[in-house]
């Protein structure tokens, strides 16, 4: 996993609740067998008509807007366990998604593969989308380290959580299977030690 | 100190705490299929690891897979590509799968519990949200992401931190033609598709307690549709006997270990919860949903709710205008074209005994397309002994084999764009069932009665 530092950038919102994984990518492109090449059927069916002629009211398709944050109203990422869905934010060339609530599963998938889920107050999250629409070039910075997020403009920022475990994760390149591996004992240990079923 | 269920099954299974608050938790059982797993094994074999606890994994091949004319190559090649890497994987890692012409082929939470693999007190994970299911044995069982796939065939542990309690008590006496079904829908209805995050649900109270083991699948399968990491329901002596004499269930002196233990499996008297919701099973009808999230759910006499009441106008509108539905409209009478039976919530075989009998000696209304896709090849072979599929094409409708189909789409089962089709799965999710098709969520009887009828009934009023 690559490292995670501090980033400045423009941002694309998507003042939308309750996006779900089969919104992110629909199943029909879950055939692939890699991780590679998600990013183009990203939110394909709100992107894109069904003769894959863009839809020009869709965010994505909107040159004004651009950047390494997407910015997505509240319960981000339910519904089904695909990871494919990282995996194509990610991919699509996006290092952050902010949201004033994220759905579990999502959060920890994109945690794996080095996209940071920045969790914001429901003003907060607001007053992005208030900047952004002001001026569509609003930078904001993500500060991993000090876990902080600004507008660059006005200063306003806030602080967000991210477990301590993962924040050296992410920022380290780190993932949990480097981490599992080191515990091999103690896991052996336990088996001996647990009810066979 | 008083326990709850939860923190019972979690501690037993500790291997080491982590910084920052996070444990490595061992998981008893991994269950794997097509779509999310290949990734996982290519991940294993670039770093050069084995399986490590092979005999731990159990593979299907579900979501991809055609629903007719499964002893035939598959046709789509892409769907093929992916089952035989499947196949292929299994193999190279020694992993048991149960893929297409298996005996005990089916959808991944078919499977588990009616092989008796899925037992009380295990940790289970899949790399698919539903995998709540098997939370109705007692069991911590959740849905991961291919990372944690891979993590699990690895080491057979995840590092996680332990979630929130939540517990909902459901009392009292469903009315005739109410489901399980229809009480998770209502719950999800209450909380909103959101309202469990964080949590993981134990559901408790006198209703659930009245459930047979498949109901109470179909109630734990749809946990995840509040946001809920899993849902459980403590095993009692209709999980001791629906487990006992399963293929893969302990026998003999093993049997009665594993029963002594699988007894301590409740949540302790003074346990507290973080969270705790009560409702009363007299007040749940048949359930509808008439948006794009599970949550957006209506009982049968109810009105859409009007665009004013609900907080989020923006996506509300959104999403009545995908549905092609107004606000303060009533789903009664609404004409449907599609039914479809099936899915990991509801195509187990007393789903499909129930559909069986209602629509014994009726006949489909000539708009419908109606198809029912058994869980699994067991559930389909079931059916066939017991003649319920005669009684299903005398009534018109389609019987298939057995996968996950129109839940979601993948394979060629789909509903055409602007069509509405009433389904017993769980997603009502936007071009879930196909780019543009409208999804009415609903119980198995719902199902059927829409099919009969051509348009949206009350169950409850031609119950057989
Ligand atoms: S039936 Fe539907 S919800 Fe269940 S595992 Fe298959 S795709 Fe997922």
């Amino acid at each position: 996993m690559e490292k995670f530092s501090t980033i400045i950038s423009s941002a694309v919102p998507l003042p939308i609740e309750e996006v779900d994984t089969d919104q992110i990518i629909p199943a029909r492109f879950l055939k692939a067998t890699t991780r590679e090449g998600f990013g183009d059927n990203l939110f394909r069916d709100w992107r894109y008509h069904a003769d894959d002629s863009p839809k020009e009211d869709f965010i994505l398709n909107n040159p004004v807007y651009q950047g390494q944050v997407l910015v997505a109203g509240k319960n981000f990422g339910c519904g089904s366990s695909r990871e494919h869905a990282a995996w194509a934010i990610h991919d699509y060339g996006f290092k952050v998604v902010v949201s004033s609530f994220f759905a579990d599963i999502f959060r920890g998938n994109s945690l794996n593969n080095g996209l940071l889920p920045v969790q914001v107050s429901a003003d907060f999250l607001h007053e992005i989308f208030t900047a952004i629409e002001t001026d569509p070039n609003t930078q904001l910075k993500v500060d991993l380290q000090a876990q902080r997020i600004t507008i660059v403009a006005t200063g306003a920022s806030e602080q967000f959580d991210i477990d301590p475990y993962k924040k050296m994760c992410l920022s380290e390149g780190y993932d949990d299977i480097d981490y599992l591996l080191s515990q091999k004992s103690k896991i052996e240990e336990f088996e001996n030690q647990q009810v066979a079923w | 100190m008083a326990k709850t269920l939860f923190d019972k099954i979690w501690d037993a299974h500790v291997v080491a705490p982590v910084n920052g608050g996070s444990e490595v938790l061992y998981i008893d059982r991994q269950f794997i299929h097509e779509v999310t797993s290949p990734q996982a094994f290519d991940g294993l074999a670039k770093r050069g690891l084995p399986v490590l606890r092979p005999e731990k994994t159990v593979a299907t091949a579900d979501h991809n897979v055609p629903t007719a004319n499964q002893h035939l190559p598959i046709k789509e090649a892409l769907s093929r590509f992916q089952v035989d890497k499947l196949t292929e994987n299994c193999e190279k890692f020694g992993v048991q799968l149960y893929g297409l012409g298996h005996a005990y082929h089916g959808i991944v939470h078919v499977i588990g519990p009616e092989l008796g693999i899925t037992k009380p007190g295990m940790t289970i994970v899949c790399g698919d949200s539903h995998t709540s299911t098997h939370g109705a044995f007692g069991c911590i069982a959740f849905g991961i992401g291919t990372s944690q796939v891979e993590q699990v065939l690895a080491s057979q542990c995840l590092v996680l931190k332990r979630p929130k309690r939540m517990r909902i008590t459901i009392d009292g006496e469903l009315s005739p033609g109410v489901l399980s079904k229809d009480i998770i829908l209502y719950i999800i209805s209450k909380l909103t598709a959101s309202g469990g995050t964080g949590h993981f649900v134990e559901y408790a109270g006198s209703a659930i307690r009245a459930l047979s083991m498949e109901a109470r699948m179909t109630v734990c399968n749809m946990s995840i549709e509040m946001g809920a990491r899993g849902g459980m329901i403590a095993p009692d002596e209709k999980t001791f006997e629906y487990v006992k004499g399963k293929k893969f269930a302990p026998t003999g002196a093993a049997y009665e270990e594993a029963l002594a233990h699988w007894k301590t499996l409740y949540t302790d008297e003074d346990a507290v919860f973080d969270t705790e919701y009560h409702y009363n099973a007299e007040d749940i009808e048949p359930m509808l949903t008439y948006g794009t999230n599970p949550g957006m759910g209506i009982k049968i006499s109810e009105q859409i709710p009007m665009v004013a009441k609900v907080d989020n106008p923006t996506t509300y509108k959104k999403s009545l205008d995908y549905m092609g539905l107004k606000e303060g409209e009533s789903l009664l009478g609404k004409e449907v074209n599609y039914v479809f039976i099936g899915s990991c919530t509801n195509s187990r075989i007393e789903d499909l005994r129930l559909v069986a009998n209602y629509v014994s000696g009726k006949q489909k209304a000539d708009n419908v397309y109606a198809m029912i896709v058994p869980g699994s090849k067991l559930v389909e072979d079931q059916v066939k002994a017991e003649g319920l599929d005669k009684i299903f094409r005398a009534a018109g409708f389609d019987f298939r084999e057995p996968g996950c189909s129109a839940c979601l789409g993948m394979n060629e089962d789909k509903v055409p764009k602007g069509e509405y089709c009433v389904s017993t799965s769980n997603r009502n999710f936007e071009g879930r069932q196909g780019p543009g098709a409208r999804t009415i969520l609903a119980s198995p009887l719902m199902a059927a009665a829409t099919a009969i009828n051509g348009k949206i009934v009350d169950v409850r009023k031609n119950l057989n």
